[in-house]
């Protein structure tokens, strides 16, 4: 029985007991059903053992959505705690594990895995390649992530919840003040996910650098493609900062080393350090995509091509370096001298320069256009006022003086949400409206589409307006709550109608995508928002093989030259295409770090060396194996191309 | 698989070109996690807390047979790679294992070296800067050791499929890691030893 305690909760209540039984029940439903469907064989074929870079993309999707909802559900608790003054829905314990669930959930879980999700669908289509670089290791990398979500989510039910925050800023994170193995959960989980985004920036770097279409330079690739190219260089060189600081962070957990601690020569600000040196390049990870998808979405529906293709590519890149050098302004109360704080106020001042040329070309782009409001599109015009209210706050956080007003309020909230969600999250949903055709074939329904953006839109500004200024009088972040007399009460309430009304939004959205695989015609073209660039050059759905001719580009926008100018793009006749097989090791790989994480976090020493003895199993077999894929015939792909409604050419 | 004559055997096959750039891309993210610990040993060198310093632990003997061992390793995978750039198999699997060999040297005086300073006190718990040292020294040894596992797997292929385009790449491959990780050893030398004992 000893052995069992320490998998016990700390702090049991009545939801935590429910949710164990829910979970255990949805896990054996889940079970039955695949068992009783005979879905087992489809599962490991199709979807377990997959290499192929689109079906990664959707898998990273469902991920995606489905820690939205987890992450949504730990925001709309704080929001009904914080509602009313003196509230004791949640106490401070569990107000302490909610608040920091929600923040890794929705950055590392979430916001990462939506990313992912649209970058592994559609660079390899934008750039008219058959796959990755390296098909193997996307599956691994989509793995590694899977299972570091999985074992952050256990910690709810199994041992505990982390509870310092998403910053687990040291010595708060340390054993002495933490416990519980909530932050060994926080360390391991970040840390198997982290390698699998590690390695999907490789992998993305040299699929973009080597696999592009013939005729296609770098700046006649599209924007998006550009924008994926850089967030996976900050990913290979901000990454491994993380890995160090959560591997140090482990062993002053596990090991008792002193890095972090107070006592014996350690330093805790080197945590905060570190966390920040991968954390600000890590906002920027999520942003560039979304302003890639953004730079897709508004000169097709502008009808126009998008204005200073150069300078946006300028801007991303200066963004990317900046981004490095501005770290210090998430602790300017923390004690570096005036000196070192004036230098990081001006660098942070400075990033919001390119970021203004970018929403400028949008602007400008805009203008004179024709512009066409479907649901993607009102995302991203939507985006444009709401983020640069965010951003100009950003502005006046990076004061370093004034921070010391703003620092650790609701102010400081109210900026984050208002650059990350008009900023990722529209973007995350535009591009699932726009690209959704090309994944499954047809279109989600635009009325509802419609409706879930004014409940965000309107949510979003309800939710986080009035954090301005409730921070501004004072009300700190991370308070479970706070008195009558404060006078927070009525904006914190207003909060909590924003919150429902997002909630709302995104149900809508869960519906419609419901609705429409239901409902929708499957009966659209392959190019139904008549578009730009070479994704929309293929079938939809898009065949295993992406493209049965390899497409040659000779414009920027070479999909729209080859419908309006003529240009050709698919030359020449079927050849034998080469495809990568299949694979279970990566899938079994990552179970071994499952284990792994877990055993590390219970401290289970036998079981966690027979687990790292796994994963170097599974190393070895890849090292011994010979796999050279497979040809796909081209009497095969001629069948298959006219069952898609005629050759592509 | 089309195979381009003009090229090295290791470059010769598009797979391979890719995997090439992409282990150079890898490198890059190596560089990075070891700045960050080289960062992290700096900044805690001075945090002795009640333990030994820096000057009162390092051995210079001990120091220059790790140094020997693992620049001529260097040296001799260098060779391997010529030997196989000229298409000679068994002259390249002979220079690998003898790479490896120093490499385990290597490895077998790091943890001399290790036994020593907990001899005299100075263990992974004692103090920031026994923690920071441990640390990167390890994850260096680590490497290393690693580097021992996939290189023998490597020769092992070499010997029962011979110089093919992939066996070739992965030597190379290879080589590339075993020479970084000789580059990180010599900032080693300089930044953590020649420092600590001056
Ligand atoms: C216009 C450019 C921006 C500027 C000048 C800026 C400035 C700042 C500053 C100075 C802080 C720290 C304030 C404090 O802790 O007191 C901060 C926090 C933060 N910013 Fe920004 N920011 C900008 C854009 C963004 C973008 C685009 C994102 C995300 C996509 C973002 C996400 C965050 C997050 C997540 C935090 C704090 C998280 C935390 O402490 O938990 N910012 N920003
Ligand atoms: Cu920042």
């Amino acid at each position: 029985m000893e052995f069992f305690d320490r998998f016990a909760v700390p702090n049991p209540t009545f939801t935590i007991y429910a949710s164990m039984v829910a979970i255990g029940l949805t896990m054996l439903a889940i079970l039955v059903g695949i068992t009783y469907f005979k879905k087992w064989g489809y599962l490991w074929r199709e979807w377990l053992t997959t290499v192929d870079h689109k079906r990664i993309g959707i898998m990273y999707l469902i991920s995606a959505l489905l820690m939205l909802f987890r992450g949504g559900v730990d925001a709309l608790m704080m929001r009904a705690q914080t509602a009313i003054p003196d509230n004791t829905f949640l106490n401070a314990q569990e107000y302490n594990e909610v608040f920091t669930t929600h923040g890794v959930v929705m950055i590392l879980f979430m916001a990462m895995a939506f990313v992912m999700a649209l970058m592994n669908f559609v660079t390899p289509l934008q750039i008219g390649a058959r796959d990755v670089a390296f098909p193997r290791l996307n599956a691994l990398s989509f793995w590694l992530y899977f299972m570091g979500a999985m074992l952050f989510n256990i910690s709810f039910v199994i041992g505990g919840s982390p509870d310092s925050g998403w910053t687990s800023y040291f010595p708060l994170a340390g054993n002495e003040f933490s416990p519980s193995v909530g932050t060994n959960y926080y360390m391991l989980s970040i840390q198997i996910a982290g390698l699998g985004t590690l390695i999907t920036g490789i992998n993305f770097i040299v699929t973009i650098l080597k696999m592009r279409a013939p005729g296609m330079t770098l700046m006649k690739m599209p924007m998006f493609t550009w924008s994926a190219l850089i967030t996976n260089l900050i990913i290979v060189f901000a990454f491994p900062v993380l890995t160090v600081a959560l591997a140090m962070g482990t062993m002053d957990r596990l090991f008792g080393t002193h890095f972090f601690s107070i006592d014996n020569g350690g330093m805790d600000m080197l945590w905060a350090n570190f966390f920040w040196v991968w954390g600000h390049p890590e906002v920027y990870i999520l942003i560039l995509p979304a302003f890639g998808i953004y730079s897709e979405i508004i000169p097709t529906f502008a009808r126009r091509n998008l204005y200073g293709y150069k300078s946006m590519v300028i801007s991303i890149v200066a963004i990317s370096a900046l981004s490095f050098l501005v770290w210090v302004h998430h602790f300017f109360t923390m004690g570096q001298g005036a000196l070192v704080n004036s230098i990081f106020s001006i660098s942070t001042m400075a990033i919001a320069v390119p970021t203004g040329v970018k929403i400028f070309n949008w602007l400008l782009t805009l203008w004179k256009g024709k512009i066409e409001f479907t649901t993607a599109m009102l995302y991203s015009v939507g985006f444009i006022p709401i983020f640069t209210i965010g951003g100009v706050t950003g502005v006046m956080l990076a004061m370093a003086s004034a921070d010391y007003q703003y620092h650790n309020t609701m102010f400081l909230v109210a900026h984050f949400h208002l650059v990350i969600i008009p900023g990722v999250v529209f973007a995350m949903i535009a591009g699932l409206f726009y690209w959704w055709p090309k994944m499954f074939g047809f279109m989600l329904n635009e009325k509802l589409g419609k409706a879930s953006f004014w409940a965000i839109a309107v949510g979003v500004c309800l939710a986080f307006f009035p954090m301005f200024i409730s921070g501004l009088d004072g009300q700190a972040r991370r308070m479970y709550t706070y008195s009558e007399s404060t006078g927070f009460g009525i904006w914190n309430m207003i909060s909590f109608i924003g919150a429902s009304m997002l909630a709302i939004g995104f149900i809508l959205i869960v519906y419609n995508i419901y609705y429409s695989t239901r409902y929708a015609s499957r009966d659209i073209s392959s190019d139904p928002w008549n578009a730009r660039s070479l994704e929309w050059a293929t079938h939809s759905p898009v065949p295993d093989y992406n493209f049965a001719i390899t497409p040659e580009v000779q414009s920027l926008e070479a999909f729209w030259d080859a419908k309006k100018k003529g240009h050709k793009l698919f030359k020449g006749n079927y050849k034998e295409i080469h495809m990568p097989n299949n694979s279970g090791v990566p899938f079994i790989m990552c179970c071994f770090f499952f284990l792994l994480g877990f055993a590390l976090v219970f401290s289970m020493w036998v079981v966690a060396i027979i687990a790292a003895i796994g994963i170097f199993s599974c190393m070895a077999h890849r090292s011994l194996e010979q796999d050279h894929g497979h040809h796909i015939s081209v009497e095969e792909i001629t069948k298959t191309e006219e069952k898609l409604g005629g050759a592509k050419k | 698989m089309k195979v381009d004559h003009s090229q090295p055997l290791e470059y010769s096959t598009e797979q391979n070109r890719l995997n090439i750039l992409g282990f150079w891309i890898f490198l890059g993210a190596e560089i990075a996690l070891f700045a960050t610990l080289f960062a992290s040993y700096f900044l805690l060198r001075n945090g002795t807390g009640s333990g030994p310093s820096d000057g009162e632990v390092f051995v210079i003997d001990t120091l220059m047979i790790q140094t020997f061992l693992l620049l001529t390793s260097s040296f001799t995978i260098g060779l391997g790679v010529h030997a196989m750039r000229l298409g000679r198999k068994t002259a390249t699997i002979n220079f690998f294992i003898v790479t490896l060999l120093l490499g385990l040297g290597f490895v077998g005086v790091e943890i001399y070296e290790f036994t020593q300073y907990i001899d005299e006190g100075l263990t992974l718990q004692t103090s920031g800067f026994s923690s920071a040292l441990f640390t990167l020294l390890g994850t260096h040894g680590a490497h290393v050791t690693f580097g021992l596992f996939w290189g023998s797997f490597i020769i092992y292929q070499l010997i029962t499929r011979g110089l093919t385009p992939e066996t070739a790449n992965k030597s190379f491959i290879f080589s590339l890691y075993w020479h970084f990780l000789d580059v990180v050893w010599i900032f080693i030398f300089s930044f953590v030893y020649l420092k600590g004992m001056i």
